[in-house]
């Protein structure tokens, strides 16, 4: 779900990075290396900062950046994208290569996962052929040993003429080497080693002529050779960034123009064109990375018969789909059970804790609009959406992370990819799809782990399809309210989670039907191809989890809900507290949607709470609670028993109950959620698409409840 | 050779040798990335629910490859597991 301050907050929207030096001789370190291979979890220990972790390809979709210190030096730490090689394909690689090429970094930290080390040194390999000062860090050593690989890194440290350093990212101890080492390799100004890729001899020769007519002087800092091989390989979209770091196009100079037409020449004689070129290139980058790791490997059995027995069970044909529908149940039964208690207990802290406050308010003789406007407005809607929210969120988010961890969600990707593929879209999208349950705007953002265009669109205008964290615990107050009621105490829980799952399974239905359609009108195009890596399971860091999810998630969360809420309320007292004749603004705005919100099986009050809703899904609920007391002050709804006699006397029925979940499963995506979707499609057209698809569905499914109910 | 056939025809548990990936080269690039190249000895070990996505272990990592791009690898089967 990838839910931080880095994928929603600002940095988010910064996507040329602007490194933020301390002190003028910061050291600038790039850390890189494939998808899910830890690099979070080491950015993380480096720096202390809270990057969300999780065991699926393609978590960092922004650079991050982070500063640590060692003895010596200041580090500014740039947490690049995972990628399996420096050509680029998809949006978050273009950052990924742009920073390794051509960012400039003092030194590249490549952190590579000790259980499958051969595909790793494909990358590490290309870095290396680039030119840049490399420390290889070997992570998950631990997982590394539980199946009985041993690797041997002095030998690998030696091949490769960098250091090589073996280290537990989850555990900090094991990291003061790699302190060490940069200090070092920053400290000795050594030039990067002399490392080179070994081609067949025709390539070889072409390189030789290329790289001769080339002035190492006007490189920019760039490898000679590196630069030779890619004028030969000729890619378009990497020699336009070589343009733009350079400041000027090699190819305008007549001797480098020459020699490149010679070599491509003579390497057609051999009858190798650009195709086979390429070919040959990877080949022998494949080769060399299984040769290295045959020589570095003592022992291995890799993919363990463990995790071929859980997939089996996971991912089987039978139990895939069984399997996942009991997740998502026991996930949010747990929410459900757990979350009761601490909510009551926390509404009754807060506004027992108001009510004093009010009355040593009113004892010392504080005007009345204060008190209003101050305590009853913002603080009131404040303490309600915090003691509504923070238990479930505290429970679901941990929940799902642990989930997350342990490398369930690729799992979901596989399962799920014949209905995405028989709706022309990427399997990938069912992660992304996971991503928007916690957030609509952090789904968004996600959707760039998607390669091709058309499909990312497709993922980015039906996320908020699915209801994300703000909008869970409004669906849960609706449903316990109407449809499980209070009586049959035992089975609660139990209920509500199963109802949850069935909104949850309507929304993903709605997002494959959307995706559908999308994709025979608006974004016609057959699917494109799809890889999908499957991690290793891994043992989840429960400690871990329940620290960061707390901290990044729940509070980041959180404190977005009350930083909106409290202004809101304060606006909604105002305007419940301004009459114009007899009437408040707040009524006469109400009454104003009135007939059309009756049309769709809701009321005025509703469509209202929903309209001011916009900034978060949040506040939804204490708008309308606020609205239907009409005195303006939000009272303690300190059991659901009071909201359901609440709504019920302002005439809710079943039906209202039914249209208003739809409705908060479909509707207008939050202000945040908009934003991001502008930033990401770079289009006002998308973004109004987006905002209306959901809108649409709304409307026409209430208005369908609305008549049938009419009718029965 | 007389018994090549595609990856997508390959049983659950059966293991064969990269000949031929004819794929368009943007996928192509992404297979040979992943050190899908001719000679590397793959391993077909799970098929998802609806059965369009195989699993396959490539050099050690898991992979899951659409039928639709299967189908155009060609593969020699093998009795030799790949690490």
């Amino acid at each position: 779900m990838g839910l931080t301050k880095s994928s929603v907050g600002k940095n988010a929207r910064d996507d040329g990075l602007r490194l933020q030096y301390r002190e003028p001789d910061d050291r600038v370190i790039a850390l890189a290396g494939n998808p899910n291979v830890g690099k979070s979890t080491l950015f993380n220990a480096l720096t202390g900062m809270h990057q969300h972790t999780g065991n699926w390809p393609g978590k960092t979709v922004a650079s991050a950046q982070g500063y640590f210190r060692t003895q010596k030096h200041g580090y500014i730490l740039v947490d690049v994208p995972g990628t399996y090689s420096l050509s680029a394909h998809s949006p978050e690689e273009d950052v990924a290569r742009n920073f390794l090429c051509f960012g400039d970094p003092d030194a590249v930290i490549a952190v590579c996962d000790a259980t499958c080390i051969e595909r790793n040194l494909h990358l590490i390999l290309q870095i290396l052929e680039s030119g840049k000062r490399l420390i290889v860090c070997v992570n998950l050593l631990d997982e590394a040993k539980r199946r009985h690989i041993r690797l041997d890194l002095p030998l690998l440290e030696k091949r490769l003429g960098v250091p090589v350093i073996g280290v537990v990212a989850r555990k900090k101890s094991t990291l003061k080497k790699l302190g060490e080492c940069l200090d070092n390799l920053v400290d000795t100004g050594a030039p990067p080693t002399d490392f080179s890729i070994p081609y067949p001899l025709a390539i070889e020769e072409a390189i030789t002529v290329v790289e001769r007519a080339l002035d190492p002087k006007e490189l920019g800092g760039l490898d000679a050779r590196w630069v030779a091989l890619r004028l030969l390989e000729n890619e378009p979209s990497l020699l336009a960034e070589l343009t733009t770091y350079l400041g000027k196009d090699l190819l305008q100079n007549d001797l480098v123009l020459q020699a490149v037409t010679d070599a491509v020449q003579t390497l057609r004689l051999a009858a190798i064109d650009e195709e086979a070129l390429a070919d040959m290139i990877i080949t022998s980058v494949v080769s060399h990375a299984a040769e290295l790791e045959k020589n570095v490997t003592l022992s291995e059995t890799a993919h363990t018969s463990r995790d071929r027995r859980l997939d089996r069970f996971l991912t089987g044909r039978i139990t895939g789909y069984p399997v996942m529908l009991l997740f998502l149940m026991l996930i949010f039964f747990l929410t459900v059970k757990l979350s009761n208690l601490p909510s009551s207990w926390l509404s009754a802290l807060f506004f027992g804790a108001l009510n004093r406050l009010e009355a040593v308010l009113i004892s010392v003789n504080v005007p009345a609009w204060f008190i209003g406007f101050f305590v009853n407005g913002m603080l009131r809607v404040a303490a309600w959406v915090v003691s509504v929210m923070l238990p479930p969120m505290a429970i679901f988010f941990p929940l799902f992370t642990l989930l997350e961890d342990a490398g369930y969600l690729p799992r979901v990707a596989y399962n799920l990819d014949r209905p995405f593929a028989r709706c022309h879209a990427c399997g990938k999208q069912a992660l992304t799809l996971c991503m928007g349950f916690g957030c609509n705007a952090a789904g968004v953002v996600g959707c760039r782990i998607i390669d091709a265009p058309r499909e990312r669109l497709l993922a980015i205008l039906t996320n908020s399809l699915v209801p994300c964290n703000g909008r869970f615990p409004a669906l849960l107050s609706i449903i316990t309210v109407f449809f499980v009621g209070f009586a049959s105490r035992g089975n609660t829980a139990l209920l509500s989670s199963l109802m949850l799952s069935g909104c949850i399974v309507l929304s993903i239905l709605a997002t494959l039907s959307v995706t559908r359609l999308l994709s025979c009108t608006l974004l016609r195009g057959t699917p494109s191809s799809f890889l999908l890596e499957m991690p290793p399971f891994r043992r989840p860091q429960v400690g871990q989890i329940l620290i960061r999810s707390l901290l990044d998630r729940t509070l980041f969360v959180l404190a977005r809900a009350v930083a909106v809420a409290a202004p809101a309320g304060a606006v909604l007292w105002l305007l419940a507290n301004l009459s114009i004749g007899d009437t408040t603004l707040l009524a006469h705005c109400a009454s104003f949607f009135d007939p059309f919100a009756r049309l769709l099986g809701l009321d005025g009050v509703i469509l209202l709470s929903f309209i001011l809703g916009l900034p978060a899904n949040e506040i939804v609920i204490p708008i309308m609670v606020m609205t239907y007391q009409a005195t303006g002050i939000l009272n303690e709804p300190s059991s659901l028993e009071e909201l359901g006699t609440l709504l019920r006397a302002n005439g809710w029925t079943a039906t209202t109950a039914v249209c208003v979940l739809v409705f908060f499963l479909f509707h207008w995506p939050c202000s945040t959620t908009l934003l991001t979707i502008k930033r990401e499609t770079g289009s006002v057209k998308w973004t109004a698409v987006a905002a209306l698809l959901p809108t649409l569905i709304g409307m026409t499914l209430c208005a369908l409840v609305a008549t049938v109910s009419r009718l029965l | 050779m007389a018994n090549e056939i595609f990856l997508n025809e390959l049983n659950v548990g059966d293991c064969a040798v990269v000949c031929e990936l004819s794929n368009p080269p943007h996928t192509k690039k992404r297979l040979q990335e992943l050190g899908m190249i001719e000679g590397t000895v793959v391993e077909c070990i799970g098929r998802a629910p609806g059965g369009e996505l195989f699993a396959y272990v490539i050099r050690g990592a898991v992979i899951a490859i659409r039928t639709s791009d299967g189908s155009l690898i060609r593969v020699q089967p093998t009795t030799e597991k790949g690490e």
